[in-house]
């Protein structure tokens, strides 16, 4: 009987952001929200698990109410139950404040065999809460996993770096990060969709966690926004035409050497 | 917060933390302050008068057999304890996927917060840093502030200047030996080197880009044509290494972000998380069948055109107007 808990976040879907193009602000509010999408690889790796070994695969998020969606999604794809810790006060939490909600979650739900996530999340990628958490709950971490094994209590987990892939194990409980590589997460049938209704989603707040306000939101975090803009493009968008391949080129080939960005 | 002082830089990259030099020198002086930079390792004291070199004006060296394997705890415990012990008010880490780790570990451990893979770092006229860092997907840049110390932030490679090497830079070499190592508690059991090209495409002066208007594996040949002509490499996009499995590395928010002095876009429709590895790019020449493709838009020179005809012309005109194969 396997435990383990993934760990997922209600990201924005980058893909379809708009940015209005005279402030440079996003147009965040109308972006749809999905499951971020290494998370979708963390819950696809902890069911075949589930599906080899037995056991139980726990879904937990920290976000705003409305990431019951989410949590559905992950029900649907084959998680038992879900946890949903959201608070008013959590509100403009950094990864300090977000890691330590967690932690406080994942303690109260119960001990784990192995935690999940998803590498880094899609919208900040910043790729924290993961090696956060196992700190927190003094545990080993493995991040950037791209193939995993359980065997009794040892984990093996093959990891990609920039210039070598390591093997490493570690005892369990153990808090393991993966990449997109790991797997190709399944699209529920209708049918898991239809049962994913019928499974429980536990709804926390900040005091049912005994967590008090100055630890969380603005107060508790060490970092702070100041402003989100998109970048500046500067490039020249100069169209070169002409009727043939060759006469395209031959007038790309003579511009890039004119203006000295290519030379011989 | 004011018992904080001091800008420190840590890499196990070499050339990373000679980046991470130049970057924080240029703060410790903005900050009236001095750049210290950690060696840790086993036979590492060379390192340390090298790095006086190229300007750090402290080295604090922790050499012990223990930092001999690349387990994580060994070293996240020796510098938790150091920067307990000196607090300096920024730390510099380099942005590999080792010093992520470990920067956001040593946070989570210092209660502090973390600023990953920043781009550009500036301290304004209240004398706060400015963290900015690309976030959404390439779609914002995020500018953030800290509110506690020490403030902890990740740099990518090639975000800033490698420093000049100066013979006569002097500094104070420390070696700290009264030091606890905590015991790792993963075990690496095997490492194998990764296949790397012969030239790094992070290093090329010209790189032309494939995406997924290439229609077959074997016109990246036409591609690699080009970029020979040009001196340069070849990159690809994502989907050629996820989706198709043609090739195995791949240019991109997720993978290699490049800034050569030229890049030429062919078959690339643009989406964000490529865009972000490229953006850096001295001048872009996008060559693209879809007029609507966003990489248009950030492109310096636009070509409307099939790949397939354009890029053997353009390599064609080079080579003859370069005058290659006549004598």
């Amino acid at each position: 009987m396997v435990r383990i808990l993934v760990c997922v976040k209600q990201a924005v879907d980058v893909s379809q952001l708009k940015v209005d193009s005279a402030t440079r602000r996003l147009i965040i509010a109308d972006a749809p929200k999905k499951i971020s999408d290494f998370d979708k690889n963390a819950l696809e790796e902890a069911i075949r698990i589930k599906e080899k070994l037995g056991g139980e695969v726990l879904t937990v998020t920290v976000g705003p109410e409305d990431a019951k969606t989410t949590l559905r999604e992950a029900l649907a794809m084959g998680a038992d139950k879900a946890y949903l810790i959201s608070d008013p006060t959590f509100e403009n939490s950094d990864t300090l404040a977000t890691s330590y909600i967690l932690a406080e979650a994942v303690k109260k739900i119960g001990a784990f065999d192995l935690i999940l996530c998803g590498e880094a999340s899609i919208d900040s990628f910043s790729a924290q809460i993961g090696p956060r958490l196992a700190e927190r709950l003094g545990i080993p971490l493995i991040t950037y996993a791209r193939k995993l094994s359980l065997e009794g209590d040892t984990v093996a987990a093959e990891r990609s770096l920039e210039e070598s892939s390591e093997t490493v194990k570690a005892k369990t409980p153990v808090v393991i990060t993966v990449t997109k590589e790991i797997n190709e997460p399944r699209t529920p049938s209708y049918m898991a969709v239809m049962k994913a209704f019928k499974k429980e989603i536990v709804m926390w707040k900040a005091a049912d966690l005994g967590i008090t306000g100055e630890k969380v939101g603005e107060t508790g975090s060490a970092v702070q926004v100041l402003d989100v803009l998109a970048p500046k493009v500067e490039r020249k968008k100069i169209a070169i035409k002409g009727e043939t391949a060759a006469e395209i080129a031959e007038k790309l080939a003579k511009t890039l050497i004119q203006e000295g960005i290519v030379a011989r | 917060m004011n018992e904080h002082s001091g800008v420190w830089a840590y890499s196990e990259n070499r050339d990373l933390i000679l980046e991470l030099i130049g970057k924080g020198s240029e703060l410790a002086t903005k900050l009236q302050t001095q750049l210290t930079a950690i060696v840790l390792g086993h036979n590492v004291k060379d390192q340390a008068k090298e790095l006086v070199g190229y300007g750090a004006q402290k080295v604090m060296v922790v050499d012990n057999s223990q930092l001999k394997e690349p387990n994580v705890e060994p070293y996240l415990s020796v510098l938790t304890q150091l920067t307990k012990q000196h607090k300096p008010e920024l730390f510099l880490m380099g942005s590999t996927k080792r010093g992520k780790e470990l920067a956001a570990r040593l946070a989570a451990r210092l209660n502090a917060g973390c600023v990953p893979d920043c781009l550009e770092l500036e301290v304004d006229d209240q004398g706060r840093l400015l963290a900015k860092r690309i976030v959404y997907g390439g779609n914002a840049l995020v500018t953030q502030v800290f509110r506690t110390k020490p403030q902890i932030v990740t740099i990518p490679r090639r975000k800033f200047e490698k420093p000049k090497y100066k013979e006569e830079s002097r500094g104070e070499v420390i070696n700290i030996n009264d030091i606890q190592l905590e015991a790792p508690k993963t075990k690496v059991v095997e490492v194998k080197p990764k296949e790397i090209a012969e030239t790094k495409i992070e290093e090329a002066e010209v790189v032309v880009g494939g995406g997924r208007g290439l229609e077959k594996k074997e016109d990246f040949k036409i591609l690699d044509e080009l970029a020979h002509t040009l001196g340069g490499q070849v990159g690809y996009t994502r989907p050629l290494v996820e989706d198709r499995k043609w090739f195995t590395e791949w240019v991109g928010l997720s993978g290699h972000t490049i800034k050569p002095r030229l890049y030429i876009a062919c078959g690339i429709s643009g989406v964000i998380q490529h865009v972000a590895g490229i953006r850096d790019s001295k001048t872009i020449v996008a060559i693209n069948k879809d007029p609507e493709a966003p990489i248009l838009e950030m492109a310096d020179y636009i070509v409307v055109g099939d790949l397939h005809e354009i890029v053997p012309a353009l390599s064609a005109a080079l080579k003859r107007i370069f005058g290659v194969g006549k004598e």
